[in-house]
């Protein structure tokens, strides 16, 4: 973007390359990764994973005061021949393999379900229509697990919709067998009242390719933790976010990419639109690069454009190298404005304000919706863009 | 026949917490097929008068009228006056992070003509307007403006002046840095549009060599905000030997 560097007031992005010999991905976090939720101490807002987030707009899923209400989300799973989709209890021996809660709303959450869903494609089934997962807030509070698991050179699609208004906290796994390929969307259109926290875990094997679309439009406050490891050689991860954060939203990724593993790679890129009083989008991405994994190949990108006054980005890219012996390793973060002279040189080619908007924010995410690749989601994703935009001209 | 008139114009623009008046009365006609050279020295107001014709916010109009065939320019919106036939060649354009040079040629193309270009011939005015100005196949996938280089960025402007047929044409130093052979191919684009006979030029320019390849039927110089002497092209060959000292001295205090 070619206001790469033109940060608007009241935004950060701040940016750092260590070769650490000990990890602070993980040491600052206030609390070690624990399934527990007693493990974490209830946040004030001063820690480093909590300082973005207003905690009193949470409604008590981070301090315990959240209980479930029974009418939290209704579950819709369509999945094509092949798929096994199971509801399960509490201890069934497949839940939490890919990864552990990071912070208190990722482990209460874990704490706190009562039911989980697994959804298993069996080994070398290739689906050819998407598993659709309907995530419908009926506004109350929810507590969820869910597992994705394919087998070894399985290929699926999944897309999960959240939609409605909830107070939801929800962890999701993410199992890739050796050589599986999965692609998974994961929608974010809640109504505005809406509470969505929760830790998105993929675990990729041997071979495998993990590619992740985060979209984010709705809520109040939307908090995800895309998070990825590898569990053999070989694996790829490419993951995308779209977001559009409106006046009074909050809207938080916080990314991590683990080379825990040799010769594997990943490429993060994520775009975020803002407009309006109170709008306020985080992006952490946080690359580590463990000594072990020679040969590690990774990209991170973070973009955002700024529409109006009154928004506010907090972008912190953070790539961590603990062996020089890698392809390579690089990010970027950029926030740039539709300013008033990118407005006036359209309109004097007659191009009215609106559409003059429409047309750079469509360009603008355009790269990455394309890459989407299930039809009905891009275009409704195209549509929602409008909408945005409309409710606000 | 479309006519451009201003008639005593005062501008004003903000700047250090302080009114400050750039235009001082101007007073211009320019017609459908005619081309007026406007040429001044740096700081004298010929840029506030490109972008106070097109609408820029930041200028302020305190009195004085622009009509167009009667109608009030000022009036209008910016994307109104483009809509009405006004087309601003800019000095400095603008980038346009994430929209293709392609999808903005036909927005706003759409936007001027009113209705979509039939797609066919479309990209074949397209492609023929860009060969002309010697532009690579390649350019329309460009975002606007981003990474140009500023002959490119002017080849720009001209092609958009070429596919978009205004009334009016104002260019803003178009020639200003660049080198000879992009000052001609520029100039061709404008001379092709110019011998459709359907666009008024405004020419403004810092330089008299651009008025080699362009041929202005009236000179204008401008000084202290507003125009101070107008002649045939003689003037300016006199301004190519003088230049602007006797005007800027004399005009200042006028």
């Amino acid at each position: 973007m070619a206001e790469a560097q033109n940060i608007p007031v009241g935004s950060t992005t701040a940016g750092q390359i260590a070769v650490a010999a000990e990890s602070t991905v993980a040491t600052r976090m206030s609390a070690p990764p624990s399934f527990d939720v007693a493990d974490f101490p209830v946040p004030h807002g001063r820690e480093e994973e909590w300082r973005f987030t207003p905690l009193e707009r949470l409604r008590g899923l981070h301090d315990g005061t959240a209980v479930a209400t029974g009418d939290g989300v209704k579950v819709d799973i369509e999945a094509p021949e092949g798929v096994v989709v199971e509801t399960v209890g509490r201890d069934d021996a497949r839940l939490g393999r890919a990864g552990t809660p990071v912070d208190r709303i990722a482990a209460q959450a874990y704490s706190a379900f009562e039911k989980a869903g697994v959804v298993t494609v069996p080994k070398e089934t290739v689906l050819t229509e998407p598993i659709r997962i309907a995530v419908r807030g009926e506004g109350g509070v929810a507590y969820g697990h869910q597992v994705i698991e394919l087998g070894a050179f399985a290929e699926a699609v999944v897309v999960i919709d959240h939609t409605g208004d909830a107070v939801l906290a929800a962890n999701v796994d993410y199992i890739l067998g050796d050589g599986a390929k999965l692609t998974v969307v994961s929608v974010q259109d809640w109504d505005d009242k809406a509470v969505h926290v929760g830790q998105h875990n993929a675990l990729i094997g041997r071979d495998a390719g993990f590619k992740s679309f985060v979209v984010t439009f709705g809520g109040d406050v939307v908090r995800l933790h895309p998070r990825v490891a590898y569990a053999g050689t070989g694996g790829e991860a490419e993951l995308f976010g779209l977001y559009f954060t409106d006046s009074g939203q909050h809207q938080e990724h916080r990314l991590l990419v683990d080379h825990n593993t040799p010769h594997c790679k990943s490429n993060v890129a994520y775009k975020g639109a803002l407009q309006g009083d109170g709008a306020h989008a985080v992006w952490i991405g946080d690359v580590l690069i463990e000594a072990k994994a020679e040969g590690t190949d990774t990209y991170e990108m973070n973009r955002n454009l700024v529409l109006t006054d009154g928004a506010r980005v907090d972008s912190v890219p953070n790539l961590e190298i603990e062996t020089g012996e890698i392809v390579g390793a690089g990010h970027a973060s950029a926030t740039g404005r539709f300013d008033d002279e990118q407005l006036f040189y359209l309109m004097a080619r007659g191009i009215p304000a609106e559409e003059a908007r429409r047309l750079v924010v469509r360009g603008f995410f355009a790269e990455l919706v394309q890459q989407i690749g299930v039809d009905d989601i891009e275009e409704r994703l195209l549509v929602k863009i409008d909408e945005e935009l409309e409710a606000s001209v | 026949m479309a006519t451009l008139e201003i008639h005593d114009l005062h501008v004003t623009v903000e700047a250090d917490n302080a009114t400050k008046e750039i235009l001082k009365g101007v007073d211009l006609t320019v017609k459908q097929g005619e081309t007026h050279a406007i040429m001044g020295p740096n700081g004298s107001g010929k840029s506030t008068l490109a972008y106070s014709l097109a609408g820029h916010p930041k200028y302020t109009i305190t009195s004085g009228t622009v009509t167009l065939d009667g109608e009030d320019v000022l009036e209008m919106s910016v994307d109104e006056r483009a809509r009405a036939g006004v087309f601003l060649a800019m000095q400095y354009p603008v980038e346009v992070p994430g929209v293709s040079v392609s999808n903005f040629l036909r927005t706003s193309a759409t936007a001027i003509r009113g209705e979509a270009p039939k797609l066919r011939t479309w990209v074949k005015e397209v492609k023929e307007a860009m060969e002309h100005l010697n532009m690579d196949p390649s350019f329309a996938e460009r975002n606007v403006n981003e990474g140009f280089s500023g002959g490119e960025k002017k080849r720009h402007e001209i092609l958009q002046l070429e596919l978009l047929k205004p009334k009016i044409a104002i260019l803003d130093e178009t020639d200003s840095g660049l080198d000879v052979d992009a000052l001609r191919i520029v100039s061709e684009g404008v001379n092709r549009v110019r011998e459709t006979g359907e666009v008024g030029t405004l020419l403004i320019t810092h330089y008299t060599r651009i008025l080699r390849y362009i041929k202005p039927d009236q000179v204008h110089v401008f000084a202290g905000g507003k125009i101070v002497e107008s002649g045939g092209p003689e003037l300016a060959d006199k301004l190519e030997n003088e230049g602007y000292e006797a005007y800027t001295k004399g005009g200042a205090s006028a």
